[in-house]
Formats: structure tokens, sequence, C-alpha cells
């Protein structure tokens, strides 16, 4: 379970309130497979992710950028029950898709370079420190029902 | 893990780019780190650690510092930072798990501050180089 403080949950919701989920999804998903390429072992259909410009410029990187982070937002709405919203997805990543839970851990902190990117200065020490809670709970939630 | 021709570029030029910021920068990220990463704390019993602390500045003016060397020395890291490796290793003995989250705070604060330079290429080259780093800072550690 997430413990976020009041002031944390405050701080989460009103930065995710100004984000636009479809483009930072496109975004954080291009930036793992172009920072950690052995990343790109998931996606071989998705045809050119030969160098950065041609990662993120890539149509279904978008498309399932925004796929991953919406579900990521939903996850934002139920902090209270992490394990119990992502219980199937974490099934899914298991048992058919074979995805190492470490890249989870990726693709959170990659999210987070994402907003502070974004946000700059508004990102601060106190709002990425609930984020980061946030990500690990994520992680952890899709990693629970492996096996 | 080794760094390109590429790589090397874009570590130098955005290091370049700090502007002289780069301790600010540096004390930042350790602030960063022990928001975001409590157990990171227990190195620093000795700190002050509250918001603004002279001491977490100062710190981070010397991590930086040592960053700045070894930019300056990328085609010899080892070399370059033998001292600070042998200090981590002997002295300190800060757990290997604690440089990818100092390295992770570094990088937020890079994309906080220069939104232009923090491309997916330069970060991509900048975890290579934090990575780097931190390797020759726990070679010696057995």
């Amino acid at each position: 379970m997430v413990h976020l403080t009041a002031d944390e949950k405050a701080a989460v919701t009103a930065l995710w309130g100004k984000v636009n989920v479809d483009e930072v999804g496109g975004e954080a998903l291009g930036r793992l497979l172009v920072v950690y390429p052995w990343t790109q072992r998931f996606f071989d259909s998705f045809g050119d992710l030969s160098s950065p410009d041609a990662v993120m410029g890539n149509a279904k990187v978008k498309a399932h950028g925004k796929k991953v982070l919406n579900s990521f937002s939903d996850g934002l709405k139920n902090l209270d029950n992490l394990k119990g919203t992502f219980a199937k997805l974490s099934e899914l990543h298991c048992d058919k898709l074979h995805v190492d839970p470490e890249n989870f851990k990726l693709l959170g902190n990659v999210l987070v370079c994402v907003l502070a990117h974004h946000f700059g200065k508004q990102f601060t020490p106190q709002g990425q420190g609930a984020f980061q809670k946030v990500v690990a709970g994520v992680a952890n939630a899709l990693a629970h029902k492996y096996h | 893990m080794v760094l390109s021709p590429a790589d090397k570029t874009n570590v130098k030029t955005t290091w370049d780019k700090l502007g002289g910021h780069a301790g600010e920068y540096g004390g930042e990220a350790l602030e960063r780190t022990f928001t975001s990463f409590p157990t990171t704390k227990t190195y620093f019993p000795h700190f002050d650690l509250s918001p603004g602390s002279a001491q977490v500045k100062a710190h981070g003016k010397k991590v930086a510092d040592a960053l700045t060397t070894a930019v300056a020395h990328l085609d010899d890291l080892p070399g370059a930072l033998s001292t600070l490796s042998d200090l981590h290793a002997y002295k300190l003995r800060v757990d290997p798990v604690n440089f990818k989250l100092l390295s992770h705070c570094l990088l937020v604060t890079l994309a906080c501050h220069h939104p232009a330079e923090f491309t997916p290429a330069v970060h991509a080259s900048l975890d290579k180089f934090f990575s780097a780093v931190s390797t020759v800072l726990t070679s010696k550690y057995r």
C-alpha cells in the first residue's frame, strides 16, 4: 500500500491535473526505449527503433505509451488499492507478456524524469518524493501476482 | 557499458552549459535524494538535513566538482577518480544501490533546470555517464 500524506496526495493530484497523459505516455515509453535499449526486446513488432528520433517519432510507441499511461492514471485514482487495481494487469505481464518487473521500476523513474522535464522548478523535491512513492507502488502492484 | 564518442560529446556539451550552477545542482540533487529516498539519510547522521542546509549545499558542491573532474577525463575515469574510489571503498562504504538513487536525482535536477538540453539522446548519455562514474566509485569494494 502506498502511504502518501495529505500534502503529498494534493501535490500528486495538482501536478497530474496539468499532465497531457497521452503525450507524456509516448514521451516516457520512448525515453525508456532510448535510455535503456534492452527494453526494446518487448517491442519487435514496433518497426523502426534504430535511433532516438526514430523511437520518439514512432507511431506505435506513442500509441502504446498512451495506453500505458492511461492505465497508470487509473492507478492514481485508487492509491489505497493499487494491488487490486492492477491485479489483472499483473497477471497479464507475468503470464502472457513475460516482462521482468525491473522494467516497471525503470519506466517509473523515466516518467519522473519526463515530469521534471515538463514542469521544471514546479517539480519540487517534495513533489518528486510523492511521485517516487506512487511509481514504486504501481511497480510493486504490477509485480504482485508474479509467480 | 562504454561511453561512445557521441555520449562523451553529449556529456561535455551539456556540462559546459550548466553555467557555473553545477554546485547548486549538486546540492539540489542531494536534497531530492534525501527527500525521495529517506534511507540515503543514514549516511549523514552528522549533517543537518533540513531544507536549505548549508552542509548539504557544501556537500553538493563537492559532488559536483568531482563530476566536473570526471567530465574532463572521460577517457580515463578510473584514473581521474582513483582517490575517490579508494575513499568510497575503504572509508565511506556507501552501499552500491545508493549511487543509482543519486544518479537518478541528478538526472531529475538537470531535466528541471535545462529542459532544452535534456533531449532523449542526452538523457541516455548522462545516465550512462553517471553509471560509469558509479561503477568506478564502487570498483574497489571487494
